[in-house]
């Protein structure tokens, strides 16, 4: 006998590109227009499929930009070097193209304003997509929301990027910390800095997030996403400063040796 | 068929490969680490292992005595639910075959389904017949060293015919049960049994 009901399948769905967007020189989101969308929380991600004139295919996963609120499915793209799709959707996909995909999947690594805070989201490189979905469902569900509102929403955001150029969302990002007093963006460059660089010029590092981090004693909702090394190496020491373990949620992409 | 990308060649992988691949897999060659939180850490004295029975009774295993337990060595390809898949992997372990014996001799029974418990707070279910007949260790050697702690170490289960989530790393416990019950992924949308020749990935996947 078995405990466990079988929902709906997650069906396949042909999106339609409405528009492409350059990020950064590496990245590109893809705006889709995807019948039937059910929606989806922000940090899901979907599975996007792709069909050569044989039949021959490959799927990869990526996380949603967008926020629920959006009527359009956002995705964005980091261009691998080695990548067989990512190099497609990167260099090939324009609008007006159709685009196998499904979802929405994932139901952990998944933030709601109803879930509270403060939050807390650590990114590496690309690791940002899925926490711009969060930052940008937080600023349209608090749209109407006054100084007070947002305030028991606290936020705070740390983003490790190699170079200044490198940074994705980097003037949506400015905008969204400049309209918001409850929100604070901080920046790490590990590689290169402009000139006039303050902030930081190093990886993640415990002392940075404890200068950075809402104090565990405050019990944020901790999210990270990043390369493996970024990963560990933040979650580690996240513990270490005394956060809880169940309050962290990780999601990691890359090789091992990927590096942020 | 699905409609053709337009533009979209692909890169095929090699023969010998595309019959190793399950559907919708790419081969990588590196090991890429997933996981739901932190790494969990515990010290190998407070390590142990235990088997427990739908009707209580348990045995159980300090690191010391799990690793006087005859282990084996198994050569073995290795598919993940975000699509990546491994060949060739290395492990050694102790199968759980070897587990569920000794287990008997303390009155642990077998059921029809198990729950693999780990450090963490993370859960995955599996039927018993996919974890007996040589189908799954519990390894702690990856590639003739210590298995990591980013991947399960110092333990983890290793059921290499289901995607890679069923073997769940920093594992602690086999609880045996008599129905069968979601685990963590499982839970979050996940296929409940989860075969990659099938494609079973997620809940509603035939």
């Amino acid at each position: 006998m078995s405990a466990v009901v079988t929902p709906p399948r997650i069906s396949w769905r042909l999106a339609t590109v409405i528009d492409v967007v350059p990020e950064t020189p590496r990245t590109r989101t893809l705006v889709l227009d995807v019948p039937g969308w059910p929606g989806h929380s922000a940090g899901q991600h979907v599975d996007v499929r792709l069909t050569a004139p044989d039949g021959y295919q490959a799927e990869r996963s990526y996380s949603i930009a967008s926020p629920p609120e959006d009527a359009r499915l956002a995705l964005t793209i980091e261009r691998l070097e080695e990548g067989e799709v990512s190099t497609y959707l990167a260099d090939e996909l324009h609008a007006g193209d159709k685009l196998e995909l499904r979802g929405p999947i994932g139901g952990y690594f998944v933030w709601d304003v109803a879930l509270g805070g403060p939050l807390f989201l650590v990114a590496g490189g690309s690791g940002i997509v899925p926490l711009m979905a969060m930052l940008r469902h937080r600023d349209a569900a608090l749209a109407a929301s006054d100084t007070a509102s947002r305030r028991r929403l606290p936020t705070r955001i740390l983003y490790s990027s190699r170079g200044w150029d490198e940074v994705i969302y980097r003037d949506a990002l400015a905008h969204l910390a400049e309209s918001d007093p409850a929100l604070e963006v901080r920046h790490t460059l590990t590689r290169n800095q402009p000139p006039d660089w303050s902030g930081f010029r190093r990886r993640i590092d415990r002392e940075m997030l404890e200068e950075v981090a809402w104090p565990a004693s405050e019990h944020p909702r901790v999210f990270v996403c990043g390369p493996t090394p970024l990963v560990e190496a933040v979650a580690q020491a996240l513990v270490e400063l005394g956060h809880e373990p169940a309050l962290i949620k990780t999601e990691r992409f890359g090789p091992t040796g990927g590096s942020v | 068929m699905p409609p053709v990308s337009r533009g979209f060649l692909g890169r095929r992988q090699s023969a010998a490969a595309a019959g190793r691949l399950p559907p919708g897999q790419y081969e990588t060659r590196d090991f890429p680490v997933l996981s739901a939180g932190p790494t969990p850490r515990s010290p190998l004295t407070a390590w142990n292992f235990t088997v427990q029975g739908a009707n209580g009774r348990t045995a159980r295993w300090t690191w010391d005595e799990f690793l006087a337990l005859p282990h084996s060595t198994t050569t073995t390809d290795i598919h993940c639910v975000t699509k990546w898949s491994k060949f060739g992997t290395v492990w050694e372990g102790i199968s759980v075959d070897t587990l569920l014996t000794e287990a008997a001799a303390h009155g642990v029974e077998p059921s029809p389904f198990m729950l693999a418990k780990c450090d963490g707070g993370y859960t995955t279910n599996l039927p018993l017949a996919d974890v007996m007949g040589g189908k799954a260790w519990i390894a702690f050697m990856y590639d003739g060293a210590p298995l990591a702690p980013e991947h399960g170490g110092p333990a983890r289960l290793l059921v290499p015919h289901l995607y890679f989530w069923k073997s769940a790393k920093w594992v602690r416990e086999l609880r045996l049960m008599e129905d069968d019950a979601p685990g963590f992924w499982e839970s979050l949308g996940y296929h409940n049994y989860g075969d990659p020749w099938r494609e079973q990935r997620y809940a509603g996947d035939e």
